[in-house]
Parts: structure tokens; C-alpha cells; sequence
């Protein structure tokens, strides 16, 4: 127990002594909420969230449907402007999306006509690198990702996990100080899943990213995360911001492990359980 | 060794020409009415080669090879096609896009296109001939219009249907608006501008017989016409072959070009 204090106290320090690196960038979340809709159809997908994440930690957001994690994610982005309370990245107000705060989707969202190799460039290109400089990027990037030998294919052919590869591949390469991920293993079988996990915990401990990763898996987040943020469903609002005090690598079939997915559990079924009541009623709205 | 099924669709249509031939020999039918496969092949064929031998002082041997009546129009009507189809849809694909692209301009446009495009490009003749006179210009008008509601429409559709994901894929890369239109809006929409093309062809290709039927004095579709002047059954049989075969190589033109731009599309895998 006594080690896994030292690491509770350890991970803070270790962000914030990547902060000043290059690699990554503080996110400030202040008082973020969002009303999609008005009038009587107003729905509120968040309310007064506040969540300060130092530069290089791993933040899961961890909720049912409908708890607006995926809304805060966008806002993060730059995709979907909040409604009130405001974002700053590295101190500056987040307005619109942009290269420096990489997304991969749960979708993938590689373009299909262009084959790997031109999905994980497409970035550089906009850059306006010259050709060497970006060939090495991608030669290099592809090398992490284990992406060399399918640089000519297309998405088409290629499994789930490996297109999930490229997506991270293609942001990589820009090699932004934040790196969202939503939900970005949830179309994946368990072991591919596993591996992808391992991979980006690979990758983050080697580049030092900001990372904030929204799932629905408590498994996942206690596996992957420095920091969990637990999101009630609508109004999506704070119901629990901890550290995960477990060093890595971690053992899924641990008892420190299972006792804290026990805890989450629980609080995740009683948003789970609201959801539901919502959806049977015909008033949940995804 | 080569099965039995590989010639199995050989059957009928070497069956009929034999039925054919028998028939029209054993004089069932006039030769005006239904001539025998072998007088429409060897009517096609002194269509084909060239009438006068070759002089050496007055034009290359390729000019010669091709100077046959047949090769003449061939030629003709597939330029035709050719001109208008590019007429057709360079005015198309620029609209198309910017009305795919801007619901205003939609919005302000479509109605107008809903009213033009179910008429047939074929009930634009007369107006044709009033604009333009006769001659090549009312034929290519009229191909080219053939053309131009085929991709303009898909063109529209195909921009309209692209995925949300791919645009916020590539804003989150940093994509200006010309590079979106470029490398995404316009590959993502490629398989409907390219199936809008292929109908676009076929299309051409109708109107470009009946166009030459009554603007011009050369092409396939005029030259059927002469031949039933002078009753000429055999040479308006040979002269439909040869408008089907090159409808074939057209439209196979086309499908190889589409299986090899979208060689990246799901739709296509085997």
C-alpha cells in the first residue's frame, strides 16, 4: 500500500514536470456547460463542469450514455462551442478545432481513398512540410504503430484494430500536445482491445501527451488512466474526479484493481440506472 | 482443358443466326425485310476496308487503313460523343459541386432543375436546330445535355451525402476550405460524380445517333438512316451492330475507369 501512495503523490509531479516540455499542454476546463436546443426541447448536456488537467496526465471520462462526455470532448476540440463557461489550452481560450488537439474517433474517420500512408501524411502535407521531413515522420511513425508494412493499403483492407492504428498514426505525426480519444477501442474485440490499450500506453509514456480518452468501460479507464472523471447522466455534472492510485502496469485480476472498479461501478450504475429510466420513458436523447 | 459451360452463352446467339440464315435463304422473308447474317457481315465488312487503293503520294498508310466508310463514321460519332460528354460535363461538375456545397445556392437553383431535367434530351431538337441551325453545334449541344442533368445531379447528391466525420476528421488536421474541397469533399463524393458519368455516356451515346439522324451528314446514327433510303436492310443491321459494339467499349471504357479511381471504395471489394 505504502508504494502505491508514493505513486498517488508521484503522478501530479511527474505532470507538472512535463508541462513545461514541448510535448504536451495544460487543459483548463472552467465551469463548462452546454444547452443543446431551447425553449421546452432544451436539453442540458453539461452543467458546470470543472476539470484543471496538468500537461502529459491521462484523463478518462468515464459515464453512461448521455452524461456529456463525448460533448465535453468536442468542446475540447473545438468541434461544438460550450454554451457557457469556457476552455483554455496551454492558457489560451479554445475557439475552434485545430491540429494541436489530435482526435481520433471511435468511428476511425480515416478517408478511405487515400491509403495509409496518405492518411497518416494528410496532416504534414496541410503543415506544409517539405517531402523529406515528412517522409521521415511517417516512416517513423508507422515504425510505433507497427504500421510499416501496410503503408500502401487501403482502410478498406484493414482490420478494425489497425484502422485505429493509422487514426492514431495520422494525429501522431503532428505530434500535438493533447490527443483526444473518443472512444476510440469501443468497436474492438476484447484482445485487440487490450493490445491497442498497451500500445497507447507505450506511445503516451514515450511522447508524454496529454491525453484525454472518453469511455464507457470502467475496466479501461481504471487500466489506462492517471486520473478518472466520473460525469452524471443529464445534466451531465462532476460526481467524482480521483487519481488512480495503482502503479503501472496493472493487473487487471488485482484486489486493489477490482476494489476500485467496484467503487466505480457503483457509481456509474446509479447514472447507468437514471439513463435507463430516461430511455424507457422516452425522454433519453443521445 | 475448356468446359462445355464456357461456350454455353454461344448457344443462342449462334443458334438464332443459323435459324436466321436458313430462313432467309429458303426465302421466308424478303431481303429488304430481314437479309441473311452472311450479307449483313459482307456488307460490313466492304464497309470497313478502304474503297480505293492505297497511293502512297497522297496519304500515310494509318489515313488509308481508315479511310473506310464504316471507320469514317465510327470516328465521327464517337468525337461527337466525346465533345459534347466533355461540354456536358465541365459545365456540370463546377455547378454541381458548388450547389452540393452551398445549400443557398441550392436552394435557389434546384426548382429550376427539377423542371428542366425529366424533359428528354431528344425533345430539344427542334429548339436545337432553331438555336444552333444544322451541323456539328445542335448535335453537340444536344449530347452535351445529355450529359450535363446525369452528373449534375449525382454531383449534388454525392456532395451532399459525405460524411460528417470525414470533415471533422480533417478540420481537427487543420484543413483549410480548399484543401477540404480538394481532398475531401471531392473524393468523397467521387463515386456518385463517376456513376453520374457513366449514365452521362450512355445518355451521349443515345443522343448522339438520333442527333446525326437529323443535324448531320456523317456518324453512325446518319448513316443507318441514308441506308433505309435506298432499302438497304443489310447495311442498317450492320450499321446497329457496330453502334452496339461501340456502346459496349464505351460503357467498358468507363467501368474500367471507375474500378480503377475507386479502387479505394468498400463497394468494390471481391
Amino acid at each position: 500500500m505504502t508504494s502505491t501512495a508514493t505513486l498517488r503523490r508521484d503522478a501530479p509531479a511527474a505532470a507538472s514536470a512535463s508541462a513545461s516540455a514541448p510535448g504536451a499542454a495544460e487543459i483548463a476546463i472552467d465551469n463548462a456547460s452546454k444547452v443543446f436546443g431551447t425553449g421546452e426541447g432544451a436539453v442540458v448536456a453539461l452543467e458546470d463542469v470543472s476539470v484543471a488537467i496538468p500537461g502529459g496526465q491521462f484523463v478518462c471520462l468515464l459515464g453512461p450514455s448521455g452524461c456529456g462526455k463525448s460533448t465535453l470532448l468536442n468542446a475540447i476540440a473545438g468541434f461544438s462551442p460550450l454554451t457557457g463557461g469556457a476552455i483554455r489550452m496551454a492558457g489560451r481560450p479554445v475557439t475552434e478545432p485545430g491540429p494541436d488537439r489530435g482526435m481520433v474517433f471511435q468511428e476511425y474517420a480515416l478517408f478511405p481513398w487515400m491509403t495509409v500512408e496518405q492518411n497518416i501524411r494528410f496532416g504534414l502535407d496541410i503543415k506544409g512540410l517539405a517531402r523529406g521531413e515528412a517522409d521521415a515522420i511517417v516512416a517513423r511513425i508507422a515504425g510505433t504503430l507497427g504500421l510499416s508494412d501496410f503503408l500502401g493499403r487501403f482502410p478498406k483492407d484493414l482490420s478494425g484494430g489497425m484502422r485505429q492504428r493509422v487514426a492514431i498514426a495520422r494525429i501522431l505525426a503532428l505530434d500535438p500536445p493533447v490527443m483526444l480519444m473518443d472512444e476510440p477501442f469501443g468497436a474492438l474485440d476484447a484482445l485487440t482491445r487490450r493490445t491497442l490499450q498497451d500500445e497507447l500506453l507505450r506511445i503516451w509514456a514515450e511522447y508524454r501527451k496529454t491525453i484525454v480518452f472518453v469511455t464507457h468501460s470502467i475496466e479501461e479507464a481504471i487500466y489506462l488512466a492517471d486520473r478518472i472523471v466520473v460525469l452524471t447522466y443529464r445534466p451531465g455534472r462532476m460526481k467524482r474526479d480521483l487519481i488512480v492510485p495503482l502503479s503501472r502496469p496493472r493487473d487487471t485480476a488485482s484486489t486493489e484493481f477490482n476494489a476500485l472498479k467496484r467503487e466505480l461501478a457503483a457509481l456509474v450504475m446509479e447514472e447507468q440506472q437514471r439513463y435507463t429510466r430516461a430511455e424507457m420513458t422516452g425522454t433519453a436523447v443521445d | 482443358m475448356i468446359r462445355l459451360s464456357t461456350f454455353r452463352g454461344a448457344f443462342l446467339p449462334v443458334g438464332l443466326l443459323i435459324v436466321w440464315e436458313i430462313a432467309s435463304r429458303a426465302g421466308l422473308f424478303s431481303a429488304v425485310v430481314l437479309p441473311p447474317p452472311s450479307a449483313v457481315a459482307a456488307r460490313w465488312f466492304a464497309s470497313l476496308v478502304p474503297a480505293l487503293p492505297h497511293d502512297p503520294a497522297t496519304q500515310s498508310y494509318t489515313a488509308w487503313l481508315f479511310s473506310g466508310e464504316l471507320p469514317h463514321d465510327a470516328v465521327a460519332s464517337l468525337s461527337r460523343v466525346i465533345a459534347g460528354f466533355a461540354i456536358g460535363v465541365g459545365l456540370a461538375l463546377p455547378i454541381g459541386l458548388l450547389m452540393g456545397t452551398s445549400d443557398r445556392l441550392y436552394g435557389l437553383v434546384n426548382p429550376l432543375l427539377q423542371i428542366l431535367r425529366p424533359i428528354p434530351p431528344i425533345a430539344y431538337i427542334p429548339l436545337a436546330i432553331v438555336w444552333f441551325g444544322l451541323g456539328n453545334p445542335p448535335a453537340l449541344f444536344l449530347i452535351a445535355l445529355g450529359t450535363f442533368f446525369p452528373v449534375l445531379v449525382n454531383t449534388i447528391a454525392g456532395v451532399r451525402q459525405v460524411d460528417s466525420i470525414y470533415v471533422r476528421a480533417a478540420r481537427n488536421l487543420g484543413a483549410n476550405s480548399w484543401t477540404m474541397f480538394r481532398r475531401v469533399i471531392l473524393p468523397a463524393a467521387s463515386p456518385f460524380v463517376l456513376a453520374g458519368m457513366r449514365i452521362g455516356i450512355g445518355t451521349a451515346f443515345i443522343v448522339v445517333i438520333v442527333a446525326e439522324m437529323i443535324a448531320v451528314s456523317d456518324g453512325l446514327g446518319y448513316r443507318i438512316l441514308e441506308a433505309r433510303e435506298y432499302m438497304w436492310s443489310d447495311k442498317i443491321i450492320g450499321g446497329m451492330l457496330t453502334i452496339g459494339v461501340l456502346g459496349l467499349v464505351i460503357d467498358g471504357a468507363m467501368s474500367r475507369l471507375n474500378d480503377h479511381l475507386l479502387r479505394w471504395h468498400r463497394g468494390l471489394e471481391r
